[in-house]
């Protein structure tokens, strides 16, 4: 009960300090908007097909709004020596990390609707399996979210956070097949698209808004479930390690 | 009763022992002071005992648990002020304190309650809404103390609470920390100000190096100062010919020149003023000053450590700014 008070306490002053502050919110809606626009422009024609990109503007709305987020606030609370009463604090570490990404997580699946709810305003969204996307949506905000914490761990200043999350953004974005199909990569980059976390979630995205994806999806949420934990408990050894020295 | 026991406790950083096999005690309900310079191991130590930092060996017992392996049952009773504040810049007062209490689990009305008291207790609760980083260092430093003790915790851990703010804050710190501790919390503080620690602490550890060089009660470490009589003489003439030949010339005392250029008699007995009065005269060295010392804790803290208090005050002062 202890424990849950203070979890609920600093997950509800990151909201309001972090996450709810209106450049963020304008984040959320101008960033799916921005890579509508790009698809449009790309496709030439000037015609896009909204319901076929979804999961692609989902997908990268979470990864680049939760790993940014979440490593840069960490980060910045170092700096200040803030995160320093965190861990001076009664509750465990792994309660304490878990409260600190939730914001991140509930930020990431808030992206993820918004393109959603565009969407629904100019296009046909029947016959989607919602309950696969939300669960979908989850899995990546979750993966995402302890992507950035891995690296809030791995840094010390905000400006290389921001540098290492696009060291890990940028491949994932161009490999996990949301512009070029897996199938169609170079042989030698295919396996590398299969050690990314985004290209299990936007496969998952992809078969239950389009029925398009290649990988089963029990496998894909499955796989996604890996990567949360395996990246979690790799992040709260290292503060163990690094930040109880 | 002992409430916190340290004994060979280390701490090595690549090999670099940052203290190294420490031991000392504190009493349940006491103010216990730790000096020493800068780089002496003082952080390290506070960083041991609350958490923050792993032991390379040793043990930590406080209030009868292990302090290293039991730290979050530890971390409910102890109350930590670092030597810089560490509460979130864009929160008001109100919010900080009502944060810090959630962190232990305080229920929603007691720790609004709490926290406005508080706040009236700190000679804060006009800052409104104003956001912590819109403070005054004194202030900071007192909302920082405030936000140490929202929980009532039975030891509190304050690393220099008093550097780098205003006279009046200072007072008013001092104050608080005696009312804390008239109130039972047992206080384990550490300052550079040796004054400070004189008048608030009643025990006293000498840290230098990474190793504890006396512990002892405020009043035994005076007592054993206090038995050397001082007299220090300010001349005319700094020149090393003279001080060799004053020491040549009286040998049952200790005679130094100081860094300001007097020159320092101690001897265990009176010292009898007029011979050296009539050596300086037939030598034609002016005295400008001659007075009698009396042996502070600072005096201990020079003897003990070899470190001179003025250097240690303005390498931290520096490092403040």
């Amino acid at each position: 009960m202890n424990s849950l008070v203070a979890f609920w306490s600093i997950l509800m002053k990151d909201m309001k300090n972090y996450y709810l502050k209106p450049p963020n919110i304008s984040w959320g809606i101008i960033f799916p908007i921005s890579w509508t626009l790009m698809f449009f422009v790309r496709s030439g024609s000037g015609e896009v097909d909204i319901r076929s990109i979804l999961p692609g503007v989902m997908s990268l709305s979470i990864l680049f709004g939760t790993t940014s987020m979440l490593a840069v606030t960490i980060t910045f609370e170092r700096k200040s020596r803030s995160f320093e009463r965190l861990l001076l604090s009664p509750i465990s570490l792994k309660l304490l990390m878990l409260a600190k990404t939730t914001g991140a997580i509930l930020f990431g699946i808030i992206n993820a609707f918004i393109p959603v709810i565009l969407a629904l305003l100019i296009v046909d969204l029947s016959g989607i399996f919602w309950l696969a996307v939300l669960a979908g949506v989850a899995l990546i905000a979750i993966t995402s979210t302890f992507l950035g914490l891995f690296i809030a761990v791995a840094v010390n200043e905000v400006f290389e956070a921001q540098t290492f999350s696009n060291f890990f953004r940028f491949p994932m974005m161009f490999l996990c097949g949301l512009f070029i199909p897996i199938e169609n990569l170079p042989v030698f980059l295919r396996p590398i698209s299969f050690i990314l976390p985004l290209t299990y979630g936007a496969d998952a995205l992809k078969q239950s808004i389009n029925g398009n994806g290649i990988i089963v999806p029990w496998l894909n949420f499955l796989t996604l479930l890996g990567f949360a934990f395996l990246l979690f408990t790799i992040s709260t050894r290292n503060i163990k390690k690094k930040w109880i020295y | 009763m002992e409430i916190i026991e340290v004994s060979n406790l280390s701490k090595s950083f690549d090999g670099f022992f940052a203290v190294k096999d420490i031991g000392f005690f504190v009493r349940k309900g006491e103010v216990f002071g730790f000096l020493g310079p800068n780089g002496a191991g003082k952080t390290t130590t506070i960083n041991m005992l609350t958490g923050l930092a792993r032991p390379t060996s040793g043990e930590i017992k406080i209030a009868g648990h292990d302090g290293i392996k039991d730290i979050k049952r530890v971390q409910r009773i102890i109350g930590i002020v670092p030597d810089e504040s560490n509460l979130y810049d864009d929160l008001s007062g109100y919010e900080n304190l009502v944060f810090c209490s959630a962190l232990y689990g305080i229920k929603k009305s007691d720790r609004e309650e709490k926290a406005k008291s508080l706040l009236k207790q700190f000679g804060l609760d006009d800052t409104g809404k104003r956001p912590f980083k819109a403070f005054s260092k004194g202030m900071k430093r007192k909302l920082t103390i405030a936000a140490g003790i929202i929980h009532e915790p039975e030891i509190l851990f304050l690393d220099e609470p008093t550097t780098g703010i205003d006279v009046e804050s200072a007072r008013q710190i001092r104050r608080l920390v005696k009312e804390l501790n008239n109130r039972g919390t047992t206080i384990f503080l550490t300052t550079h100000y040796i004054e400070e620690a004189e008048r608030l602490c009643g025990r006293i550890g000498f840290i230098v190096d990474g190793k504890i060089v006396k512990v002892g009660a405020v009043d035994d470490l005076m007592r054993e100062a206090q038995r050397d009589h001082i007299v220090e003489f300010s001349l005319g003439s700094r020149n090393s010919p003279v001080l060799e030949e004053l020491k040549s010339a009286f040998q049952d005392v200790s005679i130094d020149q100081t860094k300001n250029g007097t020159v320092r008699i101690s001897s265990k007995d009176k010292i009898e003023i007029m011979p050296f009065m009539s050596f300086f005269s037939s030598r034609e060295i002016a005295v400008f000053e001659a007075r009698i010392i009396h042996p502070s804790l600072e005096e201990v803290f020079v003897r003990v450590t070899g470190i001179e208090v003025n250097k240690m005050k303005n390498e931290k002062e520096g490092k403040k700014r």
